[in-house]
Order: C-alpha cells, then sequence, then structure tokens
C-alpha cells in the first residue's frame, strides 16, 4: 500500500466499442441458435460443472456477446459437456455445441 | 456527438431567479478550501451590482455532510433547514441563495418531500418550535449563488477587464465547466439546463469570451460523494471517477476547470496532485495540471480583482500559468502574503516526477 492509505480502482467499464466482436461472430454463425437465449439461467442452474465450480454457461455466454475473451478462456475449460444444459434450455439452443465452438475459436 | 442539437436544449429548463433580495446561506467547507470564494460573490453582488444579499452570522452549516454520511437523521436535518427558513423570515427575506450544491440539493429534495408529504412538515413545524421557539416560512423562490451569477453574467461582461481569452495564442480559453450532481441530477427543473445539459457555467464561460469544451466524460461525477471518500479505503473510488474526466477532457487541451460545486471544486483540484504523485501523470500541457477555479474566482478574474485577494494562491494547482494566458497583471511578491501583510508559508515542490 502506498503512503495514501489507498490506490486508484481500475475502471469496471466495459467499451463496448473497443471489444472486438470477432469470436462471438463465429461462435454465432456455427452455432445461430444462441441468438435465441433469453437469458433466463436454466443452464446455469442444472449445470453439473456449475455444482463444483464457479462455471456458469449464462456469464460465459455474456462474456463472448461483451467480447471478453480473456476472461472467457480461463471459464470455457471448466465444462464437462454432459448436455443437461441443452436437455433444460425452453429455447433449444445447442449448448453443448456452443462451448466447443467457443473452444475451437478462442485456441486459434 | 450531436452537439449542434443538445446546444439549446437547456432552454427547455429554465429556472425562475428574482432580480434582487437575496438571504445568502454559506457554504461550511468553501472558507476553508477557497476562501476568496464567498467574499468575491458577495463584493460582486453588493458592491458591484448593488444588489441586496444579506449575509447572516446566525445561520449554521445545513448538517448535509452528516446527512448524506447517515449521522444526522432526516428529521434533524429537516429542523436544521427550517431554522435556516426562520432566520430568513425573520430577516423579511423570501429568496434564499445557497453558496453549495449539497445545501441547494438538500434544501430542494426537502422543500419537494414536505410538497409531498404535508404531514412532516407539520412535524418539523412542531420540532423547530419545542427546539428554539421558532416558526417559519418556507422560501418563495431557492437558487444556488451559481444561478443569481448566470442571471448576472451580462452585467458582470459589461464591467469586465479582461475576457477569458488567450492573449499569447490569441484565441478564446478552451474551459472545462462542471456541474455539481446535485444541482440538477435530484431535480432536473431546478437547475439551469436541467440534469444532462445545464447551462449554469457554460453560459457565464460564453459571456465572458470562453469557449466550452464538450468532452466524453463532461457528465460524470467527479467523484466526491461523500461515502466515496469519508472512509480512506473507499477513495480509490472517488480517485478513479477524477482520472476517468481528466483522461477524458486532456485530447481537448482544457486551459482550466470551473466547477460550481464545493466538492467538485477541491477533489478535480487536489486530485491533479494525488494522480501526479501515485502515477507520474499531469493532464495538461507541458507536464502542467490543469487549473481549477470556482465560478466566482472566473468572475472576480474577468472583472480584474486581484488573484491572491481571490485566493488563488490556497489552490494546489498554480494559477499562474492561466493568469499569463488571460495577460492578467499579478504582483508575484504578494503571492504568499496575507491580509495583513505577514508571510503565510508557501507549498514545496513534489517529488512527482
Amino acid at each position: 500500500m502506498n503512503k495514501w492509505g489507498f490506490g486508484i480502482n481500475e475502471k469496471r467499464s466495459i467499451d463496448l466499442d473497443k471489444n472486438s466482436p470477432d469470436i462471438a461472430d463465429r461462435v454465432l454463425r456455427d452455432e445461430p441458435s444462441l441468438r435465441l437465449c433469453i437469458g433466463c439461467g436454466g443452464c446455469t442452474a442444472t449445470c453439473s460443472a456449475g455444482n463444483l465450480t464457479r462455471f456458469n454457461f449464462r456469464r460465459v455466454h455474456h462474456l463472448l456477446r461483451r467480447g471478453e475473451y480473456a476472461a472467457l478462456s480461463g471459464e470455457i475449460d471448466k465444462c464437462m459437456l454432459c448436455g443437461k444444459c441443452t436437455l433444460v434450455c425452453p429455447r433449444g439452443i445447442n449448448t453443448r455445441n456452443v462451448v466447443l465452438s467457443i473452444r475451437k475459436h478462442l485456441s486459434v | 456527438m450531436r452537439t449542434i442539437n443538445n446546444r439549446y436544449s437547456w432552454e427547455r429548463y429554465q429556472k425562475q431567479i428574482p432580480d434582487d433580495h437575496f438571504y445568502y446561506a454559506r457554504s461550511c467547507i468553501r472558507q476553508n478550501f477557497f476562501p476568496g470564494s464567498e467574499a468575491a460573490f458577495l463584493k460582486i453582488m453588493q458592491d458591484e451590482l448593488g444588489l441586496d444579499v444579506l449575509d447572516d452570522a446566525k445561520h449554521t452549516s445545513c448538517t448535509g455532510i452528516g446527512y448524506h454520511a447517515d449521522i444526522v437523521p432526516l428529521e434533524t436535518i429537516m429542523t436544521v433547514v427550517a431554522r435556516q427558513f426562520s432566520l430568513m423570515t425573520e430577516a423579511g427575506y423570501e429568496n434564499l441563495v445557497s453558496s453549495c450544491i449539497t445545501s441547494f440539493g438538500i434544501y430542494t429534495e426537502i422543500l419537494a418531500m414536505w410538497h409531498h408529504f404535508p404531514e412532516l412538515e407539520a412535524k418539523i413545524h412542531e420540532h423547530l418550535r419545542k427546539a428554539t421557539g421558532r416558526e417559519f416560512v418556507k422560501p418563495k423562490n431557492v437558487i444556488h449563488t451559481s444561478d443569481l451569477v448566470f442571471h448576472f453574467r451580462d452585467r458582470i461582461a459589461a464591467k469586465a477587464k479582461y475576457k477569458l481569452y488567450d492573449v499569447i495564442n490569441e484565441k478564446p480559453l478552451n474551459v472545462v465547466e462542471h456541474i455539481g450532481c446535485h444541482y440538477s441530477k435530484i431535480f432536473p427543473t431546478n437547475g439551469i439546463g436541467g440534469a444532462e445539459f445545464p447551462y449554469v457555467l457554460a453560459g457565464m464561460i460564453e459571456s465572458w469570451g470562453g469557449q466550452v469544451i464538450d468532452y466524453p466524460e463532461r457528465r460524470h461525477c467527479c467523484g466526491f460523494g461523500f461515502r466515496n471518500y469519508l472512509v480512506q479505503a473507499n477513495r480509490g473510488s472517488s480517485i478513479a471517477n477524477s482520472k476517468l474526466k481528466f483522461e477524458s477532457m486532456a485530447p481537448y487541451k482544457p486551459d482550466f476547470i470551473v466547477a460550481n460545486c464545493p466538492g467538485c471544486s477541491m477533489f478535480l483540484d487536489k486530485w491533479q496532485y494525488t494522480l501526479a504523485e501515485m502515477e507520474g501523470v499531469t493532464y495538461g500541457p507541458d507536464h502542467q495540471a490543469i487549473p481549477v477555479l470556482t465560478y466566482e474566482e472566473m468572475a472576480g478574474l474577468v472583472l480584474g480583482y486581484d488573484p491572491w485577494d481571490l485566493g488563488l494562491q490556497m489552490h494546489q494547482v498554480d494559477a499562474e500559468p492561466l493568469l499569463q494566458k488571460m495577460g492578467i497583471e499579478y504582483d508575484y511578491t504578494k503571492k504568499y502574503l496575507g491580509k495583513n501583510g505577514k508571510y503565510i508559508g508557501s507549498p514545496k515542490p513534489c517529488n512527482c516526477f
């Protein structure tokens, strides 16, 4: 701690103009059903990995759409691909394919 | 940015500003931060414009800092405010002019609450009666001192000795205006220009020859908000707000900043030093910081008052480069002399770089 007893808080705002939509666009091309998401959180509620870790598919979706890929890469590997989220999704989104597509494009 | 369309948006928000007879409610903190500002306001209003402004020794702090820090309960602050109104009534005035943005926000907020909850107002009448034996009448007009300077800006311009003009580079000064959040963000109709396009300071700048900078974070809070800094651990959030503003305004090369809130003027001034110490950055040209003035100091400079009488030597950021740009004649040897001619001490250079 410096002599002031406090630092300068980092900005927490997300500048969508600066973040690239590139990977999000490629994932949406791979799995267009993701556009139907209403953010209900059913996927997160039923998630096996979410029971054991802080993995949260809805958060993954937010990070993807906002272009925050650095935070995304640490998260996406936690998915065990059990597919329960796909079963409960009221919009019929193929969430497993979304996870696989994100892994593919992040690794490039 | 749709500057051209926004330029006139303020005209939808006008407020009634009386022409004379004001009861002056001072700020509890401004006289420490900017000791010449309130004296300059009274000099301008009373001596230059010949207005009736009563500077009453009997009134107190509105206790707004305690209220916003959750130390002073709502009914207590209401009773304190009722006492100010009572003093105003006793002195025969109906127009309250508040020097502080927090107080201005408190007065307007309390009057709005009493309007919507008359039983609360009745209760406060009872509290004041029991505590002091006083009665009060609500003011007809509650205005901020910057409203009054804005109202008379053209009369001040007519008496101007200097313009907000850079005589060295021969161009109007680029000015950042910063409006305190409690001026019009709580009740937009109580501020000139509303919450989004307040014109109160911009009007003064334009009338006195300057050019207003419209930068992206113009309406962002300076970070002063009492909760943001009263606890030391929270000050990281406070300074982050100011930093955001400085970063946003710096590309527009402002010659100075003017604010109408005690806290904003203080924080925008002093945080620049803190940021220079912490990160080694400054936001003005040539590794200089950006001078910060109150609107009374700005008016005082325009009217040709002595900068040291206005208290500019008490600012963290040195205002001398600005004085030189404006072509103001001043005596450097008197910078750190008090009214009695005695040396008041001078700041040591910081080791920021």
